[in-house]
C-alpha cells in the first residue's frame, strides 16, 4: 500500500473511532443537539432590537390642527404610544424621571411660527437616555418632517421614508438567526476538539497512540473530521428552527451556505487543536475555549456594528473567525449574495485555518515532554 | 536473526528540573530474552522505558533500540515495537473487538491478516466470549490480557511492558507470565518492569534500579551468587529483643521480618556472620535459632537499594565526623 493510502487508512480509523465514542457519550451527544436548540430559542425570542410602542407623554401647548396631526403621525410610526397628556414640561420630566414614561413630546405654543422658520426646531422630543436601545430608537424620530410650509398643511406631513432593505419588517430574528449559527458553532466546536485531545492525554490513551505508527497530522485530521460533520448537523438544526419558528428567509444558495459553514467549522476546530496543545487538563481546555468565545460574540459584528468600535477592537475582530462568518452568512442567507462575491471573508477563514494548523502542528509533538 | 543486542544505552539520563529521574544508566539487552527492571517506586523504571520508546527525550546519553537511534528514528521503530503502559490505555468506551480492530487499522494490517490475528489473540488471551464487552467494564486481569493482545497484534520484535501486573490477581499474573514465555520462544524480546520479586526471578536477566541509578545487573543466579552481603536467618519468639540486640552489631546492615523469622544482612567482611549474630544475641540474653542462609533475590534487592545504602552513608558520615 502506498504511503498516502496508509495515511488515509489511519486517519479514517481515528475518525471512525472518535465518531463511535462520540455517539456513546450521551452528555456530549446531547450537547450536539441540545446546545443549538436551547441557544436559538433563547436568542431568537429574547434579543429584540426592534422596540415598539414606547410609552410617551405629550405636552401640546400649541394645540392647533397641525400639532395634533404631528402627534398622530408620531403615533402612526408605532415607535411611541401616547399614554398621557400633560400640561407642562416639568410634569413631563417628572413622569420620565419616575420611570412611568420613557419618552415625551413637547410642542411649544409658538409651534406654527417655528415650523415656518427653517433655522429653528419646532418640536422637542424628550427621551430617557438610561436605556440605550430606546434612546437610539426615539432619536430616530427626530427625522420626522414637520408639516410643510404655510398653507400646505392640509396634507398630513410625511415621515422621511426609511426603507430598511433585506429585513423590511425590521424583525430582529432575521438579523440574529443566521449569525447565531456562527455563535453556536464557536461555542461548541472549539471546545469539542480541545477536549477530545486533552481527554485522551488525561486518560493515558495518548501515551499508547504516540507509540503506534500514527503520525501527528493523521491524528489531528482524524480528530477534526467527525466534528466537521457534527458542526454541519448543528448548522442544519439552527437553520430549520430559524426558518420554521422565526420565518427567516433563506435567499441565497444552500450549497454556498454549507461551504461557508464548513470553512468556519474547520477554522474553529483547528483553534480547538491549538488550545489542546496548550492545556494540560480538560478544565483548562474549557477555560481557554470560553476565553475565545466572549470577544467573538462582542466584536464579530454579531451584536454591535463595527462602525462604533475603536480601531484596536476592529483589528482584533479581524483575527476572529466569527467576524468573517457573520459577514458570509448574512450575505448568503439575507442578501442572496453568491459565494464568489464573498471571496474575501472566505479567504480570511482559509488563512486563519492555515495559520492555526501550522501552530498546532509545530506544537503537537509525538512525545510526552 | 541478527545477533546485535535489542537495546544498547550508554549514560542514559533524564532530569526533571532538579530531580535526576534517570542518572547515567548503561544497558545492553540481548534479543529473545525477558529482561527485567526491578526497583522501588520512583526508581526511574517508567522514565527509562519511556525514553526507550521515544516518548521522552533523554537529557543526556545515547540509546539504540533495534538498531535505531532514539528519539530521532522513533518513527521507524514504531512498527516493530509493542508498548504496554502502566495504566490501561486502550479506550474504555469501546468494546474489546473495536479496540483490537482500531489497533489493527493503525498498524496497517490487511483485512485477512487482521481477522486471523485478532482471532488468534482472542483465543490465546481467553477473550473470545468478551468481544462485545466495553473495555471499561472488565476486571483488571481481563484489561491486562486485552492490552497484551493489542500490544502483540502486529507481532512486534520488541515488547516494552511497564509494570504490567500491578493491578492483577496472582492467578492472572502466572497466566500472564506463561504468555510472555510463549512470546519469547517465538523470538520476541521483552523488557518488563516490576516490583515483584517472584516476577523478577523469572526474568532471564535483571537490572536493579534505585533512585535513577543502575545498582546491579545480571542473571538472577549471578546476582544472588555475587551478593555484596552475608545472609543470616534468625528464628525467635522475641523479635523486639532480637532487633534491639542486632542494632548494637556494627556489621549488621539490614533486617527484614518474615513471620517469626528475621533475615539479617551483614557486611561481607564479617568473618563467620552466623557466629557473630549468635554471640550478640547470647550477650543480650535473647533465645534464638541462628543459621547461615543462602541469599534470595530479595536479599540482593535489599543489599543493592535504599535502606542499606542509606545506612552505609550514615556510617560513613559518622566516621567522617569522628
Amino acid at each position: 500500500m502506498s504511503a498516502w493510502g496508509k495515511t488515509l487508512r489511519r486517519t479514517w480509523a481515528i475518525a471512525a473511532k472518535e465518531f463511535r465514542q462520540l455517539s456513546r457519550d450521551r452528555l456530549t451527544f446531547g450537547m450536539v443537539v441540545g446546545i443549538p436548540l436551547i441557544q436559538i430559542l433563547i436568542f431568537g425570542y429574547s434579543i429584540n432590537f426592534d422596540v415598539r410602542d414606547i410609552g410617551a407623554g405629550v405636552v401640546d401647548l400649541a394645540n392647533t390642527s397641525a400639532s395634533r396631526a404631528l402627534i398622530a403621525d408620531l403615533e402612526a410610526t408605532q415607535v411611541i404610544r401616547v399614554e398621557e397628556r400633560l400640561r407642562t414640561v416639568a410634569e413631563l420630566e417628572a413622569r420620565i424621571a419616575s420611570g412611568a414614561l420613557s419618552a415625551g413630546v413637547y410642542i411649544p405654543p409658538d409651534f406654527e411660527r417655528r415650523k415656518l422658520d427653517p433655522q429653528r426646531t419646532a418640536v422637542q422630543v424628550l427621551v430617557d437616555g438610561s436605556e440605550p436601545t430606546i434612546e437610539g430608537v426615539v432619536r430616530a424620530l427626530a427625522n420626522i418632517r414637520v408639516p410643510g410650509r404655510a398653507g400646505s398643511s392640509t396634507l398630513p406631513s410625511r415621515l422621511i421614508e426609511v426603507r430598511t432593505l433585506y429585513n423590511p419588517e425590521k424583525r430582529t430574528p432575521v438579523q440574529i438567526v443566521p449569525a447565531l449559527i456562527g455563535v453556536i458553532l464557536t461555542l461548541t466546536m472549539v471546545v469539542f476538539t480541545a477536549v477530545a485531545i486533552v481527554r485522551e492525554r488525561e486518560r493515558g490513551n495518548m501515551e499508547l497512540l504516540i507509540t503506534t505508527p500514527v503520525k501527528s497530522g493523521e491524528l489531528m485530521m482524524g480528530k477534526l473530521i467527525p466534528y466537521v460533520l457534527v458542526g454541519l448537523i448543528q448548522t442544519t438544526l439552527i437553520l430549520l428552527v430559524g426558518v420554521w419558528l422565526f420565518n427567516v428567509p433563506v435567499v441565497g444558495s444552500l450549497i454556498d451556505l454549507y461551504i461557508a459553514a464548513a470553512a468556519f467549522i474547520a477554522a474553529n476546530l483547528m483553534l480547538g487543536l491549538v488550545i489542546s496543545t496548550l492545556a494540560q487538563t480538560q478544565f483548562q481546555a474549557i477555560q481557554l475555549s470560553i476565553f475565545t468565545l466572549l470577544p467573538s460574540i462582542l466584536l464579530s459584528g454579531f451584536m454591535f456594528p463595527f462602525d462604533g468600535m475603536p480601531r484596536v477592537a476592529q483589528w482584533i475582530a479581524q483575527i476572529l473567525p466569527l467576524t468573517h462568518f457573520v459577514e458570509l452568512v448574512r450575505g448568503i442567507v439575507l442578501r442572496g449574495a453568491p459565494l464568489g462575491a464573498l471571496w474575501l471573508p472566505l479567504t480570511k477563514l482559509g488563512i486563519f485555518f492555515a495559520i492555526a494548523m501550522a501552530v498546532a502542528a509545530t506544537r503537537f509533538r509525538k512525545r510526552l515532554d | 536473526m541478527t545477533t546485535t543486542p535489542a537495546i544498547v544505552a550508554r549514560g542514559l539520563s533524564r532530569h526533571f528540573g532538579q530531580l535526576r529521574a534517570v542518572d547515567g544508566v548503561d544497558l545492553t539487552i540481548p534479543r529473545a530474552e525477558i529482561y527485567g527492571f526491578l526497583g522501588p517506586n520512583g526508581s526511574g523504571k517508567s522514565t527509562t522505558i519511556r525514553m526507550l520508546c521515544g516518548l521522552l527525550q533523554p537529557s543526556a546519553g545515547t540509546v539504540e533500540v533495534l538498531g535505531y537511534a532514539m528519539p530521532g528514528d522513533a518513527e521507524k521503530l514504531r512498527p516493530k515495537l509493542g508498548y504496554m503502559t502502566q495504566r490501561f490505555s486502550l479506550w474504555e468506551d469501546l468494546t474489546v473487538m473495536e479496540n483490537l480492530l482500531f489497533i489493527a487499522e493503525v498498524y496497517g494490517l490487511g483485512p485477512a491478516q487482521r481477522t486471523e490475528r485478532i482471532q488468534s489473540r482472542l483465543t490465546e488471551y481467553n477473550l473470545l466470549d468478551r468481544t462485545g464487552q466495553r473495555a471499561g467494564t472488565m476486571s483488571g486481569g481481563q484489561k491486562q490480557r486485552l492490552a497484551l493482545a493489542a500490544a502483540t497484534l502486529h507481532e512486534p520484535e520488541l515488547l516494552l511492558l511497564d509494570e504490567p501486573t500491578s493491578a492483577v490477581d496472582p492467578q492472572s499474573r502466572r497466566d500472564f507470565w506463561e504468555s510472555l514465555f510463549r512470546l519469547v520462544h517465538q523470538g520476541t524480546t521483552i523488557l518488563v518492569s516490576t516490583h515483584y520479586m517472584d516476577e523478577a526471578e523469572r526474568c532471564h536477566r535483571l537490572a536493579i534500579l534505585d533512585r535513577g541509578r543502575l545498582v546491579a545487573e545480571g542473571t538472577p543466579k549471578t546476582l544472588m551468587a555475587g551478593i555484596d552481603a552475608a545472609v543470616v536467618e534468625v528464628e525467635t519468639d522475641d523479635i523486639e529483643g532480637t532487633l534491639a540486640a542486632l542494632r548494637q552489631v556494627p556489621e549488621v546492615e539490614s533486617t527484614a521480618q518474615l513471620g517469626t523469622r528475621l533475615r539479617v544482612l551483614l557486611t561481607r567482611s564479617a568473618t563467620d556472620p552466623a557466629a557473630t549474630v549468635r554471640q550478640s544475641l547470647q550477650n543480650a540474653r535473647v533465645a534464638a535459632q541462628v543459621n547461615a542462609a543462602g541469599p534470595s533475590l530479595e536479599d540482593v534487592f535489599v543489599a543493592a537499594t535504599g535502606e542499606r545504602r542509606e545506612r552505609r552513608e550514615q556510617r560513613a558520615a559518622v566516621a567522617g565526623q569522628a
